[in-house]
């Protein structure tokens, strides 16, 4: 076990860079990170700026060029391909903008997949599988191919698939970018229920809303973090004064 | 809040100040708390002496202006009629920010971006008690729907402020 006072997910001077000489882009440079356990940490900035390469270089699906990145203590910048696909399917969970399904499985077969691929019997996967699907609010459509969901309904079955292997963080790439808004507020309260749950969560996203609700947020401007804010305090009576009704 | 929409609250039916309070309270949710029962009385005194509201006390209780029910005159009728056909707007106050940005750019007072970053934050902080509120609440209720307003506000102020960082940004790189 990990001292509890270890940040999950560390990365220090982490850069990624493409090109070269002239053309070279620096889409992350030097940025350190540390996101603690059970915390909510938003990533925000233009498009361009870089965070979707800085969230697959902390997921592992992308190489730092330069920098060091440790999941629970392990560098994964280090690490040989087998034994990093091993780790980003046990202890890293995706979200993405465009949900990445399989469009010829069932949800529950979906969510069932990773946990197959990490030797899970097929039993206990059908199980696990039933009970995410129940948490995300989606046990009546277990049985139906994503083609036949709302898109709101895919995103809910790729959250319960992210977290099907129990893993020590979910990274999620702009998760409303494709829904509207009653679809926006499902996923809002699907993610305070897996932070009061105690789950690790970072998210890369230019919705405001999502945002808010974060525990910290980091505004990152050309590859580089540029602000931190934590979110805190405040009442509803600001609210009404921005309804219209201070008197 | 405007006299108006007492007035139109009162258009349903003759209605006790409670039930008029109650109706508010359901469509305003966790925001009409702030709302006492007592501006509500006023209120109603006023347009009573305005002569677009009528009173009527129910038997054998003492003249108080909680054991009155109240209902709209004609006069009250064609003024409701007149202020829901009203096209009326609450007015943005941007010009006063932008001008801050500018003032303070060209006297080297502050950093333009360093403001937009503390604007956005204060924004932000609204946001989450919006969405905080709005979670609260039962998905189709008449309050959600109001604070879903004010949600999708502070996210056009919130992207403008995002459009000011990035021009502010451009600006003080060709400086």
């Amino acid at each position: 076990m990990n001292d509890t006072s270890e940040p999950v997910l560390r990365a220090r001077g982490l850069c990624k860079f493409y090109g070269k000489d002239e053309s070279l882009v620096r889409a992350v440079d030097g940025i350190d990170l540390d996101v603690a356990a059970g915390e909510t940490l938003a990533v925000m900035g233009p498009s361009g700026c870089g965070k979707s390469t800085l969230l697959h270089l902390l997921g592992g699906l992308d190489r730092p060029s330069a920098g060091e990145i440790r999941l629970a203590g392990e560098r994964l910048d280090q690490m040989g391909e087998r034994a990093l696909a091993r780790l980003r399917r046990s202890a890293v969970g995706f979200v993405f903008q465009a949900f990445h399904l399989m469009d010829e499985l069932t949800a529950a077969e979906n969510v069932e997949l990773p946990m197959l691929l990490d030797g899970r019997s097929p039993r206990a996967a059908r199980r696990r599988a039933q009970d995410l699907l129940t948490q995300v609010g989606l046990t009546d459509r277990a049985t139906f191919l994503p083609a036949a969901l709302s898109g709101g309904q895919r995103q809910r079955v790729a959250v319960a698939r992210a977290l099907a292997n129990e893993p020590l963080i979910v990274l999620a790439d702009e998760p409303t970018g494709n829904l509207d808004s009653a679809a926006t507020l499902e996923m809002l309260r699907l993610f305070e229920s897996l932070h009061a749950a105690g789950q690790t969560l970072v998210i890369v996203t230019h919705d405001a809303r999502i945002a808010a609700t974060a525990d910290r947020l980091i505004s990152m401007r050309d590859g580089a973090f540029a602000d931190e804010t934590r979110l805190t305090g405040g009442n509803t009576g600001r609210l009404a004064d921005l309804a219209g009704l201070d008197g | 809040m405007q006299q108006e929409v007492l007035l139109a609250m009162l258009a349903k039916e003759p209605s006790y100040g409670y039930q008029l309070r109650a109706r508010l309270d359901r469509a305003l949710g966790p925001l009409g708390e702030a709302m006492n029962a007592g501006q509500i009385y006023v209120t109603l005194g006023r347009l009573e002496k305005a002569g677009l509201v009528g009173s009527e006390r129910a038997s054998g209780l003492p003249e108080r202006p909680d054991r009155k029910v109240y209902s709209l005159t004609a006069a009250g009728q064609s003024r409701v009629a007149e202020w829901v056909s009203e096209v009326s707007w609450p007015k943005p106050d941007l010009a006063e920010f932008h001008l801050k940005l500018i003032a303070a750019a060209a006297a080297g007072l502050a950093d333009p971006i360093s403001i937009v970053d503390a604007q956005r934050r204060e924004l932000l902080r609204r946001l989450r008690d919006a969405q905080r509120a709005v979670m609260a609440e039962p998905g189709q209720s008449d309050s959600a729907l109001l604070l879903e307003g004010i949600v999708l506000r502070l996210q056009a102020d919130l992207a403008w402020l995002e459009t000011c960082e990035q021009t502010w940004t451009v600006r003080r790189g060709e400086s």
